[in-house]
């Protein structure tokens, strides 16, 4: 075999490679992707039941629920709209009235969203980033929400105004 | 005062670094000698000088200095020794001081081990380091300097983060770094290769074990990661596809890839081009791993964009280093002889089948971490790429990969015979078959899936034995003499032995825990049973309980088999009280392989605690496969090949130059 036909057997090769790999992205970028929504995005939106996304919001004060089993409902709200959430397990450490939080899942047929996970990370200040976000766009963001950066991951610009 | 020394220390590195970048480029040029060996001695110094600055930061930590930012906002006086030593690099400031460490630890060892390299190969790999080394001095000196001082000291520091005071911390980020950062070397290689325009055999057997140790630092590392956030975070996951994650996996891909290759260019000098784009690409993906974890990006795209500084400081750092060795790439790679033909069916042919899906399978890693990231910037637009994108890209092109691994130590260099290398595989081929056809039968339905994939990992596993088996010649000459034989196998075989193994060993841990994984949720009172996978786990109280620097509250299961008591498990709440947060302490009992994990939830106003119960059968197969193929890794580094390795003509030239 020449050093031009290894080439060329080579570079065939890899072009079927990547080709395969380019369709698997593709097709994995058309059925997996989650995107991100807040209740007032869902309810412009109209989210069809059954698909799932992410939502984002405070958790209602007032409105968590506790029934059988592990069974939970609370209400999430961004300031324009609320949506009902259902989730059966147990809540993150951090989970608060108040507080904000991610939860992924789909909108059952009465619109109320079954949440399959929760996040809520670990700090006591932490907002979900994309909840901040949101927030700030629909100018709900309050300072205090942000006040003290989680010391290992955000940036602190101001030591001295810390002190 | 300690903080001004470790601070003035860094300083003296960042001017040592700058001297080590650009002299011994000049001797090189100059052919001065003189001017080559200052890079040796410059390696050496600026070593001592990051040791002499990371001691103080760590030193200040230990005496709880609060006058101190970093040691402020980190520690607390409460806090157990051995966290106040880890909590140096449990932040940003440290983890960075950490980082350049280490990168003078691989410069120092170059320079101390590198007597017998060619002169100008080292003066141009020293200062190649020094490039690196000065770019992040500066990053660390301008905008992360963990030496701070506050004007009014406070009496009592912020606490570290109570998820990362355990033990995880002091091994996780130190393992993960000497694997990041130890590929700078082959990067250094590589960028003085093309700056010499030569490349022969002897530099790949230099490059080799240094990739290697990286390797097998970044190997550890990643699983030791991963067992970590398995037990602390208490959502029995061991691996979430979260960018940090997977900005930790794309180098082990890439450095993967590279070992293989490198192999092929040591003993056939081919594949000397694609070795050379691999070392750039693998530190080039470390180096994206440092950004994604360091600059913020990851916690809030808003929070780059309002602070920039940091951020774009390691873009800038990336941009150069990456863009300027590509370009470099670009320029120079022609100028590189060509090496040795081979047939598609050769070992040569299977090394680089291997090359080509590792690659691509960290390119999708590479996608889906980057894509969320750039829509979001692009359009605003908020997506997450989680588990099913990857399980969905990266899955598939790992299958392929797997069922080669066996036949490529199988084929003969140059050119080889797949149906031989298939007869010999018959064994394994039907080791396989029968575990595939045996879980069948016993597991009665279920996914059709898992067998088969575990028919893989045997097959990965019994292949890499038949390999073995076929070298020794078991089974056809007395075990005496197979067993001498065995023993005078090179240790590289051995290595290649277990880590293919290890990739076999993984496989069936991740199919195990993924497929028979149960799971109980649920409230308990004190003397309620759960009962998951045979096992009885009885409540039996809570109790209250002081720790150093947190309250707990601690369960008591015992746990029983079939009506006999095996053992007591204690899962726990922490809360600690400087930073009002409270984390979960999962109870782990191992039998055999498996493990039962317990992990404890909210209690309710009538005493009912939440728990959740997990029975993970063979889970610790997933991290003893890797520990497996760090072993590989040792053994094939202790090789005499690679100790002896160094080029006998090297020696001679040197010698003879410095006769003139």
């Amino acid at each position: 075999m020449t050093r031009k036909q290894r080439r060329l057997t080579m570079i065939g090769g890899s072009l079927a490679v990547l080709a395969v790999a380019a369709a698997l992205v593709l097709n994995a970028m058309r059925d997996s992707i989650v995107f991100f929504s807040t209740p007032s995005m869902v309810a412009e939106k109209h989210i069809s039941a059954g698909k799932r996304f992410r939502l984002g919001g405070l958790v209602q004060p007032g409105s968590l629920k506790r029934g059988d089993n592990l069974a939970v409902s609370f209400t999430v709200a961004d300031g324009s709209a609320t949506l009902p959430v259902a989730y059966k397990g147990i809540l993150p450490d951090l989970f608060r009235e108040g507080q904000g939080i991610v939860a992924e899942g789909a909108l059952d047929a009465s619109g109320t969203f079954k949440a399959d996970a929760v996040l809520a990370k670990h700090d006591e200040t932490y907002m979900p980033k994309d909840v901040a976000d949101a927030l700030k766009k629909q100018g709900h963001w309050k300072d205090d929400y942000g006040a003290k950066p989680s010391a290992s991951a955000a940036p602190q610009p101001t030591q001295g105004a810390m002190r | 005062m300690i903080a001004e020394a470790g601070h003035y220390a860094l300083v003296l590195a960042l001017a040592l670094a700058l001297i080590q970048s650009t002299v011994p480029i000049a001797g090189a040029r100059w052919g001065d000698i003189a001017l080559m060996n200052v890079a040796r001695s410059t390696a050496l110094a600026q070593l001592l000088f990051v040791a002499v600055s990371f001691i103080a930061l760590v030193s200040l930590h230990v005496t709880s200095d609060f006058s101190v930012v970093n040691v402020f906002e980190n520690s607390h006086s409460m806090k157990p020794l051995i966290y106040k030593v880890t909590g140096v690099w449990g932040n940003h400031e440290g983890s960075m001081l950490l980082w350049v460490s280490i990168l003078a630890l691989f410069g120092g060892l170059v320079a101390a081990f590198g007597d017998n390299l060619p002169l100008s190969l080292r003066a141009h790999v020293l200062a190649v380091q020094a490039w690196i080394a000065s770019a992040f001095y500066l990053f660390i000196l301008i905008t992360s300097n963990p030496f701070l001082r506050i004007a009014n000291p406070p009496i009592e520091g912020r606490d570290l983060n109570p998820v990362l005071q355990d033990i995880g911390l002091a091994v996780h980020p130190p393992m993960l770094y000497l694997g990041y950062v130890g590929f700078s070397i082959s990067f250094s290689f590589a960028v003085a290769a093309l700056l010499e325009g030569r490349i022969d055999a002897a530099w790949a057997r230099w490059v080799r074990p240094w990739t290697l140790v990286a390797w097998i630092f970044l190997t550890l590392g990643i699983a030791m990661g991963s067992y970590w956030a398995y037990y602390e975070l208490g959502w029995g996951g061991w691996w979430f596809w979260d960018p940090v994650e997977n900005a930790s996996l794309m180098p082990w891909l890439a450095g993967t890839a590279l070992l293989h290759s490198a192999v092929v260019m040591e003993k056939r000098n081919a594949l000397k081009v694609w070795t050379i784009l691999l070392s750039i690409l693998t530190f080039s993906l470390s180096l994206l791993g440092t950004f994604l974890v360091r600059s913020g990006v990851l916690t809030s795209v808003h929070a780059f964009a309002t602070d920039p500084t940091r951020g774009v400081f390691i873009l800038l750092i990336l941009c150069i280093f990456i863009g300027g060795s590509l370009t470099l790439y670009a320029w120079r790679a022609s100028v590189l002889k060509q090496g040795g033909l081979f047939a598609p069916i050769s070992r040569e042919g299977a090394l680089v089948l291997n090359n080509l899906f590792l690659t691509t399978a960290c390119a999708t890693v590479f996608i889906g971490t980057l894509y969320p990231l750039a829509l979001e910037v692009l359009t605003g637009e908020k997506i997450s790429v989680g588990a099913p994108f990857f399980n969905l890209t990266f899955a598939p092109l790992f299958l392929p990969l797997m069922i080669a691994v066996p036949f490529g130590p199988l084929l003969a260099w140059k050119r080889g015979d797949l149906l031989g290398a298939a007869q010999r595989l018959t064994a394994a081929g039907i080791a396989a078959l029968i575990a595939i056809a045996v879980l069948w039968a016993w597991t009665r339905g279920g996914s059709a899936f898992a067998p088969l994939a575990i028919g893989l990992a045997v097959f990965v596993i019994a292949g890499a034995l038949s390999d073995l088996a076929e070298r020794t010649g078991l089974f056809h000459v007395p075990f005496g003499t197979a067993l001498r034989r065995a023993r005078g196998l090179p240790r590289s075989t051995w290595g290649t032995v277990f880590a293919h193994a290890g990739v076999g060993v993984a496989l069936i841990g991740i199919v195990c825990e993924t497929t028979w994984n149960s799971e109980y949720i649920g409230m308990m009172k004190p003397d309620d049973v759960a009962r998951i996978a045979g096992y009885e786990l009885k409540l039996d109280g809570v109790t209250q309980r002081q720790g150093p620097n947190f309250r707990e509250m601690v369960a008591q299961f015992t746990v029983s088999l079939d009506g006999q008591r095996l053992s007591a498990m204690t899962p726990s709440k922490r809360n600690f009280t400087t930073r009002a947060m409270s984390t979960t302490e999962a109870a782990l009992l191992t039998r055999g392989a498996s493990q039962l994990y317990i992990s404890l939830g909210d209690t309710a106003a009538d005493g009912a605690i939440a728990v959740r119960i997990y029975h993970k059968p063979l889970v610790l197969l997933i991290w003893f496969g890797p520990v497996l193929m760090a072993f590989g890794g040792m053994l094939s580094l202790s090789d005499r090949r690679l100790r002896v390795g160094a080029p006998k003509p090297a020696k001679l030239a040197r010698g003879l130059q410095a006769a003139e």
